[in-house]
């Protein structure tokens, strides 16, 4: 009857994990000191409550009389998203074919992941402010820069998936006598297909998000329209926007739901 | 019975017509969009002599700007970007455990941490940077809250995510002992959310260092400032040093990701 009666030989189930322990007070201390570097306090914090609640007074209630600008703005967003969208898928299509390691020698391969690598490091915004001082204000800054962005994206998830597949279709392709192109067409796009769609959804999905911002710095689209509306201080107006905004994307949302719904 | 004769299809016939359908609403409205867009065909042929221009512009390099404003600003983008992460876990965590199903299973509640985390994802940090700006003034405290804010969205839907896949034996063993509710959310749920929040965070953090690098054109504090009035000034010699450190930065952060995402995993 020694078994249940003796938990003094019982290692303690729930025993103190000394690595993860250190680990929050890293990150305790870290934040106390990151506090005191930036000069963060209460005060100011304090401060600033009062202004949101004046700032949130006067959002409410969204101003909707000048529609035509928003729309405008709008319709610019969608335009900017659907072509650098389908630009882009296209762009990542090649760029992630070539990129895959398991079908492209190491020669192409590597220059093509180098140059994906790239396209994903620096932010749109900051892409978005090259291509406006290289082709001037206006949407086509906005559709270039996302279509870097979206090479950066897909093509990386493209290649990704491609390495995944199984060689042995292609292998079968291959001995009926098919060329590169059936090769591609008749093995590797069935197996990856659906992720393809997957992927492309969602990068218009965030394309979507992102034309509605590059117009902070001139690209194009209702991030122009927000930003000037939030230097006139007319927050009624940018309530306004916001709502427009978020309605677009939660219907973006629901449509590339239905579109990977019907390609699974 | 002819099945030699039959033909073999992949579709059926309403999978069929509902993909041409996508494809032909898609195609409409990439034409659509192609004709109505304002593209202004003189800038577009100018492109190429005006980027040459740019880059010519920021050869050499002002690597002597870097101790001057770069360094400071560049540790502060970091700072944003990591207690913003941090900051984030407050809200999201909550936020998690509400959209989980195995944890609280009220249709109510569900509605309404989604539609946190939905508004959280769809406002861009920048847009939040702007409203926070405008909030609490130019600064560091606008670029945190952006950041912990668009978090918000990211890390809660995967957390909750992380959470509803947890294996519910152990949660039950805990229940039969009648551990309190705390007591089985930290001894049954968390050990075993723990690698995938901790690879959620570091990825969401990741994130947040490209992020908090553009904040500071809104004026909410980090490199985006000195690149912004770098930029205002034409000095891109000094705006090449700018993206350069942001480059650098960027890919440091991600190599540490990785590799403590290897080992975690």
């Amino acid at each position: 009857m020694a078994g249940i009666n003796s938990p003094q030989n019982r290692e303690n189930p729930f025993k103190q994990n000394w690595f993860v322990t250190a680990i929050w007070l890293i990150v305790i201390g870290y934040v106390v000191y990151s506090f005191q570097a930036m000069g963060l306090s209460w005060e100011r914090f304090n401060d600033g409550l009062g202004h949101a609640s004046n700032l949130l007074g006067r959002m409410v209630p969204p101003n909707f009389s000048r529609w035509s600008l928003l729309l405008s703005g709008l319709i610019e967003s969608l335009e900017i998203a659907i072509i650098s969208s389908i630009f882009g898928i296209f762009f990542s299509l090649f760029l992630g074919l070539f990129a895959a390691r398991n079908l492209m020698p190491t020669w192409v391969s590597t220059p093509v992941r180098m140059l994906i690598a790239l396209c994903r490091t620096f932010h749109p915004v900051i892409i978005a402010i090259l291509f406006v001082k290289s082709v001037g204000f206006g949407a086509l800054a906005g559709i270039l820069t996302l279509i870097v962005a979206s090479i950066g994206f897909i093509a990386k998830l493209f290649a990704e998936a491609i390495e995944e597949i199984s060689l042995k279709q292609v292998e079968a392709i291959r001995a009926t006598g098919a060329g590169f192109t059936s090769i591609i067409l008749f093995s590797v796009m069935p197996q990856v297909f659906s992720r393809f769609i997957g992927f492309s959804t969602y990068q218009l999905d965030s394309n979507l998000r992102n034309s509605t911002m590059v117009g902070i710095v001139g690209a194009g689209g209702l991030g122009g329209t927000l930003f000037s509306a939030f230097q006139r201080f007319d927050y009624d107006f940018v309530a306004a926007i916001l709502i427009i905004i978020i309605a677009l994307i939660m219907f973006g949302e629901f449509l590339s739901n239905i579109v990977r719904r019907i390609f699974r | 019975m002819n099945t030699i004769d039959h033909h073999w299809q992949r579709f059926t016939l309403k999978q069929k017509l509902s993909r041409y359908a996508v494809y032909l609403v898609l195609i409409i409205a990439f034409v659509q969009s192609i004709k109505s867009v304002e593209v202004i065909p003189e800038f577009l042929l100018d492109a190429p002599e005006q980027m040459a221009d740019m880059f010519a512009r920021m050869w050499p390099i002002d690597f002597a700007y870097y101790p001057v404003a770069v360094h400071d600003a560049m540790i502060e983008t970091l700072n944003i970007a990591t207690l913003g992460t941090l900051i984030t876990l407050i809200f999201a965590i909550p936020l998690a455990l509400m959209n989980a199903s195995n944890i609280v299973n009220s249709a109510w509640c569900h509605w309404i941490s989604r539609f946190f985390l939905v508004s959280s994802r769809s406002v861009n940090s920048l847009v939040w940077a702007l409203l926070f700006v405008s909030i609490f003034g130019p600064g560091v405290i606008a670029g945190v809250l952006a950041i912990a804010f668009r978090s918000i969205g990211f890390v809660g839907k995967l957390l909750g995510e992380a959470i509803e896949e947890v294996n519910m034996g152990s949660i039950e063993a805990l229940k039969a002992t009648g551990a309190s509710w705390l007591s089985i959310l930290l001894k049954g749920y968390w050990p075993q959310v723990l690698p995938a929040f901790f690879s959620i965070v570091l990825f969401r953090w990741d994130i947040n260092v490209r992020e908090s690098a553009v904040l500071g054109l809104v004026g909410a504090g980090g490199i985006g400032v000195v690149l912004d009035d770098s930029m205002n000034l034409f000095q891109w010699d000094r705006v090449a040093m700018s993206l350069l450190a942001i480059f650098a930065v960027v890919i440091i952060a991600e190599i540490v990701v990785v590799n403590i995402r290897k080992r975690l995993i």
